[in-house]
């Protein structure tokens, strides 16, 4: 199988480049990963992030095809001859297709992902009904690959001022959640032509999430909340 | 100098809110006028003209028009936003765009006022 992969070591080369690989897979390599692997044992330079390889941990995040995806969990099967992998786009390439996420976990954390609540807890948890529970739903489950963040252009275009989908989803995680009291104070930080407002719903979050999550969905119920608040 | 990342105007739900509203607004009127089309077909200037210069086919013009130069203004603020970067060209820019739109509106009455 034939592969055009992005490779960059700013110690060696000058300029990145597209190096083409064509690989003899075995039968048992079904995953865009497994081919990745089989490379690497050809071509150790290769430089690549990954770990559960079961799309759980969202480390192998990368552009497949002109499309951010895991490596993982993207069928070899699936994929259009040379398949062409890059860095995930819009942050600094590290190597190959390894990028650094500083910008994507510093907007992550600017919306407080952690549940504030300043009532003394009870001795065992904190209870909630099913039905709150469910508010949590396709939320929740985001493992922070960027995939999402880094295929969205108003976070190309502002990723130091910009939440991006991966935050305001995590952000209306906690607004959602009956536990948390900061609602008003999450809104609060969230009002803002950059923060929260650089969303144009384009919508190709919602489009690349290898979780299948909707943060433009949950972009929708903050703005919502906020005209309920102001009117 | 450290460059510090400035965010927390605490606005933006209000323009947000406008330019869905002006949309709408926008929408309704591209319905009236092509029913108006289409219906009563005024296939001559005469037939226009008597159309365009009735009092309430004037302040529906002009509530269509207002609401596309507010509608406008948030589009073209947001297209300045994500790239002109240097704060002073962008600042000069939205003023440019703000004095335009406003002298479009005043035009727009003049046109719309002058048809007899």
């Amino acid at each position: 199988m034939r592969f055009r992969i992005y490779r960059y070591d700013p110690d060696k080369d000058a300029q990145p480049y597209m190096k083409d690989y064509d690989i003899a897979l075995e039968p048992t390599d079904r995953m865009l990963l497994d081919a990745l692997v089989r490379i690497k044992s050809v071509d150790d330079s290769l430089s690549l992030r990954r770990s559960c390889r079961e799309g759980v941990c969202g480390s192998d995040a990368m552009n497949i095809n002109g499309r951010n995806g895991l490596a993982c969990i993207t069928r070899l099967a699936d994929l259009k001859e040379p398949v062409e992998l890059r860095p995930l786009p819009g942050l600094p390439v590290i190597r190959d297709l390894i990028v650094d996420m500083s910008q994507f976990f510093k907007q992550y954390h600017s919306i407080k992902p952690y549940l504030r609540n300043n009532e003394v807890p009870p001795d065992k948890e904190r209870l909630q009904s099913q039905a709150e529970r469910e508010e949590l739903d396709g939320l929740y489950e985001c493992i922070l690959c960027a995939c999402c963040s880094t295929s969205c252009p108003s976070f190309w275009w502002n990723p130091d001022k910009f939440v991006g989908p991966a935050g305001l989803l995590a952000a209306y995680r906690f607004i959602a959640d009956t536990r948390d009291q900061a609602t008003s104070e999450r809104l609060d930080d969230l009002e803002d032509p950059y923060r929260l407002f650089r969303c144009h719903s384009i919508m190709n979050c919602v489009d690349v999430c290898p979780k299948g999550l909707n943060p433009t969905r949950a972009i929708g119920k903050i703005k919502d909340l906020m005209v309920r608040r102001m009117t | 100098m450290v460059k510090r990342i400035v965010v927390g105007a605490h606005y933006g739900l209000r323009d947000w809110l406008v330019q869905r509203v002006t949309a709408v607004v926008m929408a309704v009127f591209a319905l009236v006028m092509l029913f108006i089309v289409v219906f009563h077909r005024p296939e001559h200037y005469g037939a226009w003209k008597s159309l365009m210069s009735q009092q309430w086919m004037r302040l529906a013009s002009l509530l269509f028009l207002l609401a596309l130069f507010w509608h406008a203004w948030i589009g073209v603020r947001d297209i300045f936003m994500d790239y002109v970067k240097p704060a002073g060209l962008r600042l000069t820019l939205l003023v440019g765009v703000v004095l335009l739109l406003v002298g479009y509106a005043l035009w727009s009455v003049q046109i719309l006022w002058s048809l007899y």
